[in-house]
Parts: structure tokens; C-alpha cells; sequence
């Protein structure tokens, strides 16, 4: 009796598990798994538009790893991923190097602030001159003259400034050395664009959150962050003067004035070092995906253009709440248009 | 088969007995085997060497001596010196090891003089529960627990003593660093303010990473020490102060000295904890509050986004640090071989 209703069992659990795996084949044949690298400063807003294409489209499953945008250009070049992710873009001898062709497709922008920790001084208020001279290291004292000018009201103290800079290599420090070369000579003789120049000044933390957690113990500092960790931290942030000579906030408003005052060029790579207009804020860039123009599996391509059109149109209505800027309209018909670029062998 | 022959003939003969073909083949196939996994690694050690010495290589012909003796690293200009690093790297390790050889030995010698479990027995006497079935093994088990605890120092991860550093100790001894430079600032030691992250946090959160190592081996250490000594050295009349100075810690001294060896060697290589605590400045400065820079923490910051020409300077740096810690290692050696010798008579 025992072993009939073992055997029973057993059967009924060896059909089972065999039209389990029938339907799992089924469901793996159109199953496409991308895998990209690059830029760590978007990646909470690509992880999750990544994870909601995926709840939307169970076949594809996208791997992003945020390991920085040197070594997300250097893994695409050498062909290891499906796509890149780049704040800095690519340099033209970079693009040389692929022999199926490269199409960038800026995909979200973002804006970096100087944040500080001094007590009691609610909106300071940086000039032009001020802020280059802070990461000079010429404006070495609180109550500096190029400061107080800007802000007559604030009671600065008679205290060293604490520059704090990111001391791995980043795209955010790219993107703001490019900023502070573009609006002072000086700057741009020395320390120069990088994306880890010789800082004349301040000690070096590790990370955003390095750099998060030096401002916020360290009273006296200040240093350059991302928008969206400064908002998410609950960080002071600076108001800065623009190119027009205006004091502009940091505030998503001011970041998409900034993106508007631009032209899109023809390959998608617009720089913004210093943006023009009345409204807008200094210190803005895009950063990219980086794909190729042409795709051997053609599930691939399928799914690489689905995501990739979803992060425009849905995509974009996240970005403000993870502290991006949503693209301009017209950019994003220019994309849009860029992705028929991208092809089947 | 073997089995049934063997219960025939008896016991006398079944204890030696020819070896089986299996047991034969096997121990030559275990020998084989030993041999080559042993040489295996020494090939690893080889071959990282020469990896990292043929991407090296063509920065050491750009740069040469001129590498280790220039102090300015600027990719803009092409201009790599790694003097600061070597100097943070030597300085903080060697402040570490002052720090954490001084606890980690103190907990050794409290644990193998049994001073936790006498307290422990002590408590348990006043209430008349030393012979307790139960309660009377809580001085051993106490005693367990707390060089467990300790151990378990060594399983915490890198990243989140760098973050306790941050957040913790920092916030900690700044008023401390502001109130001795104010005081003291003429001793160069106290010369500069500390802004946040500098050599004195990453010095004391490495010792404390340390620390595990020297005290689990210094133990066992202390613990191999021969009964008859302690008791000779108070036979002669030693107070327990004594005995511990004159003849027990020079007993142990070879296993100590090589817990410290061992500890350098991690404090040398140790890597995201001074990344995130000591300040990551190209600075050579005396001053416990100033900023600094290692080699481990200088490789963990520029390799993710650093380009083809960066990463042979890179790949320099890391022979430099290679090339330290085994310098250091050999002097270990030496410094074990001659206090042993020193020792001998001892024994």
C-alpha cells in the first residue's frame, strides 16, 4: 500500500516538475538578459527604470553596474557589455576604437551644487570669483571679501574654509573642473579639466557619500555633490552666480533653464561648461548611454530599444524625484529619432 | 574481501598487513598532488609579480627613480610622484602598530594570565558558587567569550570601519586635535588643524583593525609558554610583575614579534578603510591632523576611471607597495631570527 502511494507520488511529481520545465523553456526562448556598465552618477534613476521595464517586460532582464565612467568606456570598447554609460561622453580617438560604430543617446541630465556646513547662514550666496577662488585655494577665510560683497547680511566667521573634493576619480569632478576651467584662466592652466585634477586645495573624501559625510561633520566645509544626494541629505546649498550675473538657486526650474539655452548638436554630445540665459544654473551636464550602431541578436536590439524608449517617455517622469532634470521635448525627439541609428547586422 | 581474510587469521595479523593497491596509488597520488598545488602557488606569487611588472613596465622606463622621490600627481600634466604615498603608507601603518601592539598585547597578557576568569571566580566566591555545576565553569566561559568577542574584531568589513570612522570617530577627537594644536600646535606632531579626515582617525581605526591579529597570535603565543617557567620564576620569589617582564613575555617574544610582523603586513596593504579616513591629500607632514595619502588608498581611488596611460603608472605604484611589504617581511624574518637567537638560553 505504502509503496503504491509513494510511487503514486512520485509520478505525480515527476509529471509536474516536467510540464514546469516544459513552460520554463517556453518562456526562455525569447529571454534577453543586456548587460551594461558605466557612470555611476545616473544609476538610481537607470536601476529603476531598468526594474520597471522588467516588471513591464519579464523576457528582459538589463544588468547595470555602476562602476564609473572610465571603466564603463573601457568595458564597451572592449565589446565585455551591451551598452555604456559615460558622464564625460566619448573622446573622439575613443570612438575610433569600435569598429561598429558608437551613437551616444543622452538620456538624463543632472546638476551639481556646492554644498556647505556653516551654522546660521541659511542661502549663501557664492560669486563667480568667490567659488573658482574657494577651489583655488585663494579664498582660504569665511569672511573673505569676495564673499562678504555677495552676502552683507550673513554673519560669516572669521574661520578657515574647508574644502572638501572628491578624491577618487569621477564624472562628477569632470563635469565640475570643466565648470570652474570654463569661467577662470586660472583653473584651466592648473589643476585643468580631469576627472581627478590636482586639487590645489582641500582634503579628499571618497565617494558622494564620503564627501556627504565630511560636510556634515566638519563644521566650516565646503564641497561639490550631486543634486540629488545634497537634496536627499538634506544638505545647505549654495546660490550661485550665473553667467548673466544673476544669483540662481538650485532647483529643478533653474536646471531645465540651463538645458533649454542649448543647441543639440548632431552627434548628441551638447556640453553646457557655462550656460547662458538669465534663470539659468552654472553648473549642469547630460550624461549618456553609449551603444552601438549595429547589433548581431536581434532579440537584443529589440529589447535594448525598448528600454531605452521607455527611460525617454515614462522614464523621464522619475527623474526629477531621484533629483535628475527631465529632458526638454525637444531632445527627446532628437533621441528618439538618433535610436533609428541603431541597427541589426 | 580483505576484510573476511583478516577476521580469519585473527587480530595479531590484521594490525600489519600489506598495504592495498588503492592505499599505495593513493598516497603517491597525495604526494603528487601536495607537490603540485605547493609549487602552484609559488607559481601565483610569480606570475602576479610579472603581470604587474609587465604593465609597469613601460612607466618605470618613463619615470624611473624620479617616481619615488617626486611628490606631485597630476594626470593634466602628466606628472606621477608617489613619495607622500610611500611616506603615509610607512607613517600611518607604523603609528597603527604602536597603537594596536600596545592593546592587542595587553589583552593578551590579561587573557593567558587568566585575570578575567580569577575575577570572575572571585565574584562567584563572595556568593559561595564557585563549585556550582554550572555557575563554576562561567569563569573559562567568560573567559572564551571574550577572546571570541575580540576575534571577532577581524570579521567586521573594511567599509564599515571606514564608516564608523567617518561618523563616529572623527566627530569623536576633533575637539581633542583643536584643543592640543591650540596648546601644543609647536610640537610638530600637533602642527596642523584636523579638517575631517587625516592621519590620526585612519591610524586609530587601523589599529583597531589590527589589533585581532596581534592579540590571537601573541596568546597563543603566551599560552605555549611552559608551565615550569612561571612557576620557577616565583619559586625564585618573583611577584607576578616580575615573572610576566622578566621571563614569560621574553619567552613568548618570537610568536609576539611575528603577530607583529603579520599585523604590519595587514596594516601595510589595508586599503578602503584609509581611502575613507585619511584624507587622500598629497601631503608629507609630520602632524598627526593633517591630511595624508597611501598607496593602497591612492590604487582604490584612480583605478576605476583611470585610462590605458594611468594604469601602467598605477601598476608602478602597486610594485612600489609589493616590494615594501616584502622588505618589510624579510626584515621581520631577520629581526625573528636574531631575538630567537637571543632567547635561546631561555628555553
Amino acid at each position: 500500500m505504502i509503496t503504491r502511494k509513494v510511487l503514486c507520488f512520485g509520478l505525480a511529481s515527476l509529471v509536474l516538475g516536467f510540464g514546469l520545465f516544459c513552460s520554463a523553456a517556453a518562456a526562455a526562448e525569447d529571454y534577453v538578459k543586456l548587460i551594461g556598465a558605466g557612470a555611476s552618477f545616473p544609476a538610481p534613476l537607470y536601476s529603476k527604470w531598468f526594474k520597471d521595464f522588467h516588471g513591464l517586460h519579464p523576457n528582459v532582464q538589463v544588468d547595470y553596474q555602476s562602476v564609473g565612467s572610465g571603466s564603463g568606456i573601457k568595458n564597451f570598447i572592449n565589446k565585455t557589455v551591451d551598452f555604456g554609460a559615460s558622464d564625460a561622453g566619448m573622446k573622439p580617438e575613443e570612438i575610433a576604437q569600435v569598429d561598429v560604430g558608437v551613437q551616444l543617446l543622452p538620456m538624463t541630465a543632472g546638476a551639481i551644487v556646492l554644498s556647505y556646513n556653516l551654522q546660521g547662514v541659511p542661502d549663501l550666496k557664492l560669486s563667480r570669483e568667490a567659488y573658482a577662488g574657494i577651489f583655488l585655494g585663494k579664498v582660504t577665510k569665511w569672511n573673505d571679501p569676495l564673499i562678504t560683497k555677495a552676502n552683507p547680511d550673513a554673519k560669516l566667521p572669521d574661520s578657515a574654509i574647508n574644502v572638501v573634493v572628491r578624491a577618487d576619480s569621477s564624472g562628477t569632478t569632470f563635469v565640475f573642473s570643466q565648470h570652474l576651467a570654463a569661467i577662470n584662466p586660472d583653473f584651466a592652466k592648473s589643476p585643468g579639466v580631469n576627472t581627478m585634477p590636482n586639487w590645489a586645495a582641500g582634503t579628499r573624501s571618497k565617494g558622494n557619500e564620503g564627501i556627504t559625510a565630511s560636510l556634515r561633520t566638519t563644521p566650516g566645509s565646503i564641497g561639490y555633490i550631486e543634486y540629488g544626494y545634497a537634496k536627499g541629505q538634506g544638505l545647505a546649498m549654495a546660490v550661485l552666480e550665473n553667467k548673466a550675473g544673476k544669483f540662481v538657486k538650485a532647483s529643478t526650474p533653474s536646471f531645465q533653464a540651463s538645458l533649454a539655452g542649448v543647441q543639440m548638436p548632431d552627434d548628441l554630445m551638447a556640453w553646457l561648461p557655462d550656460p547662458t540665459g538669465d534663470d539659468s544654473y552654472p553648473i549642469v551636464t547630460y550624461t549618456w548611454l553609449l551603444c552601438y550602431k549595429r547589433y548581431g541578436d536581434v532579440n537584443k536590439l529589440k529589447a535594448l530599444k525598448g528600454v531605452i524608449e521607455y527611460g525617454l517617455t515614462e522614464g523621464q517622469k522619475s527623474s526629477e524625484q531621484f533629483g535628475y532634470i527631465p529632458l526638454p521635448a525637444p531632445v527627446v525627439a532628437k533621441v528618439k529619432d538618433a535610436l533609428n541609428n541603431i541597427q541589426g547586422n | 574481501m580483505s576484510a573476511v581474510s583478516q577476521s580469519n587469521v585473527g587480530a595479531s595479523t590484521s594490525i600489519s598487513r600489506a598495504p592495498t593497491l588503492i592505499e599505495k596509488h593513493g598516497n603517491i597520488f597525495f604526494r603528487w598532488a601536495a607537490y603540485l598545488f605547493a609549487w602552484l602557488t609559488v607559481l601565483l606569487v610569480l606570475y602576479i609579480v610579472y603581470t604587474i611588472t609587465k604593465q609597469a613596465l613601460p612607466a618605470m622606463t618613463k619615470y624611473g627613480w624620479g617616481f619615488i622621490t617626486s611628490s606631485t600627481w597630476d594626470p593634466n600634466t602628466r606628472e606621477y610622484g608617489v613619495l607622500p604615498e610611500i611616506w603615509g603608507t610607512m607613517y600611518s601603518s607604523l603609528l597603527a602598530l604602536f597603537i594596536g601592539s600596545m592593546f592587542g598585547l595587553a589583552v593578551a597578557i590579561f587573557l593567558s594570565e587568566h585575570y578575567l576568569a580569577a575575577f570572575v571566580f572571585s565574584l562567584l566566591k563572595t556568593v559561595g558558587l564557585q563549585f556550582h555545576p554550572v555557575c563554576g565553569k562561567l569563569p573559562d566561559k567568560f573567559e572564551r567569550l571574550f577572546k571570541n568577542l575580540i576575534e571577532l574584531l577581524a570579521a567586521i568589513p573594511s567599509v564599515v570601519y571606514g564608516l564608523w570612522g567617518i561618523f563616529f570617530i572623527i566627530p569623536l577627537i576633533r575637539p581633542f586635535c583643536l584643543a592640543w594644536h591650540a596648546k601644543l600646535g609647536w610640537i610638530p606632531i600637533f602642527g596642523t588643524t584636523l579638517s575631517g579626515p587625516g592621519m590620526l582617525p585612519a591610524a586609530i581605526v587601523l589599529s583597531i583593525m589590527i589589533l585581532p591579529t596581534i592579540s590571537a597570535i601573541s596568546l597563543n603565543a603566551l599560552l605555549a609558554v611552559p608551565p615550569k617557567l612561571r612557576e620557577a620564576a616565583y619559586g625564585l620569589g618573583a611577584t607576578r610583575w616580575e615573572s610576566i617582564l622578566a621571563v614569560i613575555l621574553p619567552t613568548a617574544s618570537k610568536g609576539i614579534f611575528g603577530a607583529i610582523i603579520l599585523a604590519f603586513g595587514r596594516a601595510l596593504g589595508e586599503t578602503m578603510a584609509l581611502a575613507m579616513l585619511v584624507g587622500n591629500s598629497n601631503v608629507i607632514s609630520w602632524s598627526l591632523f593633517s591630511p595624508a595619502n597611501t598607496l593602497a588608498a591612492l590604487l582604490a581611488n584612480n583605478f576605476a576611471e583611470a585610462g590605458q596611460k594611468e594604469v601602467g603608472v598605477l601598476m608602478f605604484a602597486a610594485l612600489i607597495l609589493l616590494g615594501i611589504t616584502v622588505l618589510v617581511n624579510m626584515l621581520g624574518a631577520f629581526v625573528l631570527n636574531r631575538a630567537s637567537v637571543s632567547q635561546e638560553g631561555v628555553r
